[in-house]
């Protein structure tokens, strides 16, 4: 029984934290609260699920709704945000509103209905292992959370482009200092966010539907997961993608009368000793 | 959306026509036919429940379009407004549907945060008010307001005690319940716990968790291992999707059988969805896969002109739209009379309904109805469906028992199931 609450927590974490590390890429480099991420991650879902209708294919419809979901990230970018850049307020204002008019787009081009993304032949269906029996997709999920940290990290830690974002996140004038077209990196950054907002939508249609307003309850999470770890930092979202998935389970398993309280209840209490969260740096 | 004149000259104008009507009764009377009967339906077409929003319009105007329009020779006019899922919009486009539209009497919402607050505030004006959808228990029993009347609507708890006696006759005596932890929740769950424990059964555990819960996992992980002989579940919207969908994924499908509270099989959640749904019981008046020809003549219609099959919503509506009609017609389009009207209302038996058999409201202002007891299938293009099984005769909201003795027992809550140990 346990075993099987914590696998429900990890697997809940590892689609918090696709979600969550697109979000806290661009907060920590480019300084933006995008609350327009729940929307891409509405759409990353209603996209793939299109997509995976007609072509048949699960991966086609993932590939399908990251590539789209980035496009509509750079279209964000250097459409709109462009014109802000460096006011905190309303860049927040910006993505606010971009969310509502994404959401209300949605409901037009899908309608109210809820939908969820068919899970491919080769993930139906459980694996049992002793006495614990797990559904195949959920694992699925939880793999490809581990990947997208894996990937994430080597990104960031291995690469050019990874030590750029970082430098960005530490001091952004002394990169630009060095001549180094910073622009073109938050560009990259901003479209690979929405690259895992889309991800995100896709993984997360197929198990917990897709309909309006699912935008504003991931976003939610994953503000709350940024908090947690703290803005821009990779092993924060994971962390606090682990703590929010765990919470969220042994809360309604042991507290089910204050299912919210037991996720934003500790959120509160670590932001009074922490303010800038576990891994947060002072800007 | 809003076909209201907000401008500050036709305001000028509506405002001195009003009170130039207070003031000479008699010439009303004498206009009364040729104004059209003005209607303000209030629908949420954005927010959480938009898509049955759209339903409930559609279904509405369905009926309105059949009928061209019109009452005997009166115009019907209908306002349509958008109450955004919310009960402070709600209650703002009521007045301004009441107060600067002056609708003749309003019909409509769905969620009942946002039906309470409207029906809050025609306590105080006497507008008549209609809700096909808005199933809170009191708004009929114990807080009853005159003017809010339930035509072809139901109370939460209505349809639960039939599904009860059935389980019961299954043979399941230990039964688990797991709901949405609000008012219609409490209500069709205490409806089910009441009826069940008072058989004989026994309700092993209540789950009650927030509305739109994202992972049902830690849920279905507790429900597997109880040891019951059924699960009864009240889920409405995108939380019926998911836990349906869950529960199959998990395995607990074909294992322990799942009934559902009538929101939880509706069209508007099952439309989208294949295997999984299939083969859930529940229970409640209307069932689209029913043989009675009326239904069938309804559903064909509204399958023809919407491409989907006809959710709760847009049938309570089409009936709701079609049994006021009905009294109006009988009055002779008397709108203006408002005790007349509310009276008639409550008097008119429903013949032509998509149910195809006659329905009477009680004393309380909600109807009786032969209750089917329906199983999800799938038609043969492969739509799912509600197919009734079998039917309970005259259901009431009091059930079988005495409403004056029924109403000295609290309101269900999460705290009151009605549960007999």
């Amino acid at each position: 029984m346990l075993a099987f609450q914590i696998m429900n927590g990890l697997t809940f974490a590892a689609l918090l934290f696709v979600v969550a590390s697109g979000f806290t890429l661009i907060f920590g480099l480019l300084r933006i609260v995008n609350l327009a991420h729940g929307a891409l991650y509405l759409f990353g879902g209603y996209i793939g699920f299109t997509i995976s209708k007609l072509t048949g294919s699960f991966l086609i419809g993932g590939i399908g709704a990251m590539l789209c979901v980035a496009i509509m990230g750079l279209l964000l970018d250097q459409g709109l945000l462009r014109f802000v850049r460096g006011f905190e307020l309303r860049q927040v204002m910006l993505t606010l509103g971009v969310a509502f008019v994404l959401n209300d787009l949605a409901l037009v081009m899908w309608g109210g209905d809820t939908f969820t993304v068919a899970t491919p032949e080769w993930l139906q269906g459980a694996v049992v292992i002793g006495s614990l029996f797990y559904p195949k997709f959920r694992i699925f999920v939880l793999v490809v959370g581990i990947l997208v940290f894996i990937s994430l990290w080597l990104l960031i830690n291995k690469t050019r482009l990874g030590a750029l974002i970082r430098a960005g996140v530490d001091d952004l004038e002394m990169v630009e200092a060095c001549g180094i077209d910073i622009r073109r990196v938050f560009l990259v950054t901003f479209m690979l966010g929405s690259a895992l907002a889309g991800l995100g939508g896709m993984l997360g249609g197929t198990f917990l539907a897709l309909y309006p307003s699912a935008d504003a309850e991931i976003l939610v999470f994953s503000l709350a997961v940024v908090i947690i770890g703290g803005r821009g930092s990779l092993v924060g979202a994971a962390i606090g993608s682990l703590l929010i998935g765990l919470l969220n389970t042994f809360g309604q398993v042991w507290f089910p009368q204050l299912a919210y309280f037991v996720i934003f209840g500790p959120m509160a209490v670590l932001l009074a000793f922490r303010p800038l969260g576990l891994f947060g740096k002072a800007a | 959306m809003s076909k209201i004149i907000t401008d500050r000259r036709s305001f000028l104008k509506s405002t001195t026509a009003a009170a130039a009507l207070v003031g000479m009764p008699a010439i009303v009377r004498a206009q009364g036919a040729s104004r059209p009967i003005k209607i303000g339906l209030l629908a949420p077409l954005t927010g959480v429940i938009a898509a049955g929003g759209k339903e409930l319009v559609e279904g509405f105007e369905m009926y309105w379009e059949q009928v061209g329009k019109k009452v005997g020779d009166r115009a019907v006019e209908i306002v349509i407004e958008d109450d955004a899922s919310n009960p402070d919009t709600s209650l703002q486009k009521a007045r301004r549907l009441v107060e600067q539209g002056n609708v003749d009497f309003l019909f409509g919402n769905i969620l009942a945060n946002t039906g309470l607050a409207v029906a809050n505030y025609v306590k105080g004006t006497g507008t008549p008010y209609f809700i096909p959808v808005i199933a809170a228990d009191d708004l009929t029993q114990r807080t009853r307001i005159p003017n809010v009347i339930r035509v072809a609507g139901y109370t939460a708890s209505q349809t639960a005690r039939p599904l009860a006696d059935w389980a019961y006759k299954q043979g399941y005596r230990k039964v688990a319940t797991i709901s949405q932890d609000y008012t219609f929740g409490h209500e069709q769950c205490g409806g089910f716990a009441q009826m069940f424990t008072e058989l004989g059964g026994k309700i092993t555990q209540q789950f009650w968790h927030p509305l739109n819960t994202a992972d049902f996992s830690p849920y279905l992980g507790q429900l597997a291992n109880l040891g019951v002989d059924a699960v009864f579940a009240m889920e409405t919207g995108a939380d019926a999707t998911r836990f349906i969908q869950q529960y199959a994924s998990f395995g607990l499908k074909g294992r322990i059988p799942l009934m559902g509270a009538m929101n939880a099989t509706d069209q508007s959640v099952i439309r989208t969805m294949s295997n999984e749904a299939e083969g859930i019981v529940s229970c409640a008046h209307f069932a689209e896969g029913s043989k009675e020809p009326a239904t069938v003549k309804f559903v064909a219609d509204y399958e023809k002109r919407y491409q989907k099959l006809p959710s709760i919503y847009g049938f309570s509506h089409y009936s709701g739209a079609m049994w006021v009609a009905e009294a109006l017609k009988t009055i002779k389009g008397n709108v203006e009379d408002r005790p007349l009207f509310l009276k008639t209302v409550l008097a008119t038996e429903l013949k032509d309904s998509p149910l195809g058999k006659t329905v009477k409201l009680d004393a309380y202002g909600n109807p009786i109805y032969d209750v089917s007891i329906r199983k999800v299938e799938k038609r043969a293009d492969g739509k799912l469906w509600n197919v009734p099984i079998t039917s309970y005769p005259q259901v009431s909201q009091f059930w079988k028992y005495d409403p004056e003795t029924y109403m000295k027992q609290p309101p269900y809550s999460r705290d009151f199931q009605g549960i007999k140990s």
